[in-house]
C-alpha cells in the first residue's frame, strides 16, 4: 500500500471512531433530575442526579450520602463530575449491605461486542476518579441477559486519575438485539459478605455469584470524610482506552432524553371559554421517542375552572401521550397548567 | 423502589389504560408495557406477593 493510501485508511479508520463511547453522558453535563439530593442509601436511590447514572444502595445499610453533579475546574477538559460524600457512617456491615454507581446499556447497541460468538470482542472502560484518600473498589460488567459477570479492581488516589480497564471477550452469552437492559456496569464501593465473603477472580467471565462480586474492596461509608468524585466515563469495544470523545451538550441532552425528559415549560390543557362537565385534552409531544412506553408524573398543576389535582392520562407511547382535564365549573378565562416528567430508564 | 399503592385505571373510553402507583412517595401514571421499570416492577411485587393491583374505580 502507498502511503498515500494507508493515509487514506488511517484517515478513514479514525473518522469511523467517532461516536463509540457506549456511556452516555459520560462527562455528567447533563442533570435533568436535580443537581443535589441528601439523605441517599437507604436503598430506594435509583436515577437521582446526573443522567444516565444509577445509584444502588441496599435496605440494609446506616450509612447515607448525598449524590450531586459538582462543577469541577481541577481537571483540564471537564467541567462537571458526578459526586457522593459520605454524610452518616456504617462501619457495622450487615451481610447484604451494597452500594454501587453505574449505568445500564441497551442490548441492540451493544451488538457490534458480537457477544457470545466466536467473533466476540473485549471492552474497554476509562473513566477518571478523585477520592478523599486512596480506596480499592471494583469495577464490574454484568451480563444480565446470560446473569454472568466480570470484574477488576482498581485504586484510587487523591489526585485525578484516568482509570482504564479492559475485560476480556466473553464468547459465552449473546445480548439480545432489542430495547431491554443486556450490561450493566458498576462501581462497586461497599458490600457485606454477601457480595464480598467469596474468592476474588480477575477479569474472568462466569456465572453470577454474588458473593464474588465485591471482595476485598474498601468501603464508601467507613468515614463521614469520604468523598468520591468521577467523570469521563467512557465504554468502547476493543483493547485500547482512547482519548475521551467529548460530545455537544445537544446531542448528550438528546440521548439522556432517550430515556427521562424534565418538562421545564408549562403545558396548557384549555386556555379561554371552559364549559363545567367538559372534558378538554392535550397531546403532548415528547422532545425525542423514548426507549419505551415512559412513566408520566405531573410536578405541578394549576388552573381556573378546574380541580387542582392531577390530569388525566391515557394513549402513553413513546413518542407522546395525552392529558385531558373535566372543567368543574364555567369560566370565561379558563385555563389548566401542568409541567411533567416521563420516564423510559432501564 | 417503594411502591406503597397501586390501582388500574381506564381511559376517557373506559378500556384499561395503566396504572397509577404512588412510587418513592411519587403519585406516577405507569403504562402497560413490559419494557417500562416500574410496570416490570410492579409485575414482580405483585408475583412475589408483594403487592395487588387495585381495580379501576
Amino acid at each position: 500500500m502507498s502511503k498515500a493510501a494507508e493515509l487514506a485508511a488511517l484517515i478513514g479508520s479514525q473518522t469511523a471512531q467517532t461516536g463509540t463511547n457506549l456511556w452516555i453522558n459520560g462527562a455528567c453535563n447533563v442533570s435533568q433530575r436535580s443537581t443535589s439530593v441528601t439523605g441517599l442509601g437507604d436503598g430506594n436511590e435509583g436515577y437521582v442526579t446526573v443522567d444516565r447514572m444509577r445509584e444502588s444502595g441496599s435496605t440494609a445499610s446506616a450509612g447515607r450520602y448525598t449524590s450531586k453533579q459538582t462543577a469541577i475546574t481541577d481537571l483540564p477538559g471537564f467541567a462537571n463530575c458526578f459526586h457522593v460524600n459520605c454524610t452518616t457512617a456504617d462501619t457495622s456491615i450487615a451481610a447484604g449491605e451494597l452500594l454501587f454507581f453505574g449505568t445500564r446499556l441497551e442490548g441492540q447497541n451493544l451488538q457490534q461486542l458480537a457477544k457470545g460468538t466466536s467473533s466476540a470482542k473485549p471492552i474497554t472502560i476509562s473513566w477518571y476518579m478523585k477520592t478523599n484518600k486512596a480506596f480499592t473498589f471494583v469495577l464490574e460488567v454484568k451480563d444480565v441477559d446470560n446473569t454472568r459477570d466480570i470484574q477488576q479492581k482498581f485504586t484510587t488516589t487523591t489526585d485525578w486519575t484516568r482509570h482504564s480497564l479492559t475485560f476480556v471477550a466473553d464468547t459465552t452469552g449473546a445480548l439480545d438485539d432489542d430495547n431491554a437492559r443486556s450490561l450493566d456496569i458498576h462501581i462497586w464501593v461497599h458490600a457485606g459478605s454477601t457480595y464480598s465473603g467469596g474468592t476474588f477472580t480477575s477479569n474472568t467471565w462466569s456465572s453470577v455469584t454474588n458473593a464474588n462480586r465485591a471482595v476485598g474492596i474498601g468501603s464508601f461509608y467507613d468515614s463521614t470524610d469520604n468523598d468520591l468524585k468521577m467523570t469521563g466515563f467512557q465504554v468502547e469495544i476493543g483493547e485500547v482506552a482512547t482519548p475521551f470523545e467529548h460530545e455537544d451538550i445537544g446531542t448528550t441532552l438528546r440521548k439522556c432524553q432517550r430515556y427521562f425528559q424534565n418538562n421545564g415549560g408549562l403545558r396548557m390543557i384549555k386556555g379561554g371559554y371552559v364549559a363545567s362537565g367538559g372534558n378538554n385534552f392535550l397531546t403532548t409531544k415528547f422532545t425525542t421517542a423514548m426507549r419505551a412506553a415512559p412513566t408520566v408524573t405531573y410536578v405541578s398543576v394549576s388552573g381556573s375552572g378546574f380541580s387542582n389535582a392531577d390530569p388525566a392520562t391515557q394513549a402513553i407511547g413513546t413518542e407522546s401521550f395525552e392529558a385531558y382535564k373535566e372543567a368543574t365549573s364555567t369560566v370565561a378565562g379558563g385555563y389548566f397548567l401542568f409541567t411533567y416528567t416521563v420516564d423510559a430508564e432501564l | 423502589m417503594n411502591i406503597t399503592s397501586a390501582q388500574y385505571y381506564n381511559d376517557i373510553s373506559d378500556s384499561q389504560a395503566g396504572i397509577k402507583a404512588n412510587i418513592d412517595g411519587t403519585e406516577m401514571s405507569i403504562p402497560l408495557d413490559p419494557a417500562n421499570r416500574h410496570y416490570a416492577e410492579i409485575l414482580r411485587q405483585v408475583a412475589a406477593g408483594e403487592l395487588t393491583i387495585a381495580d379501576a374505580d
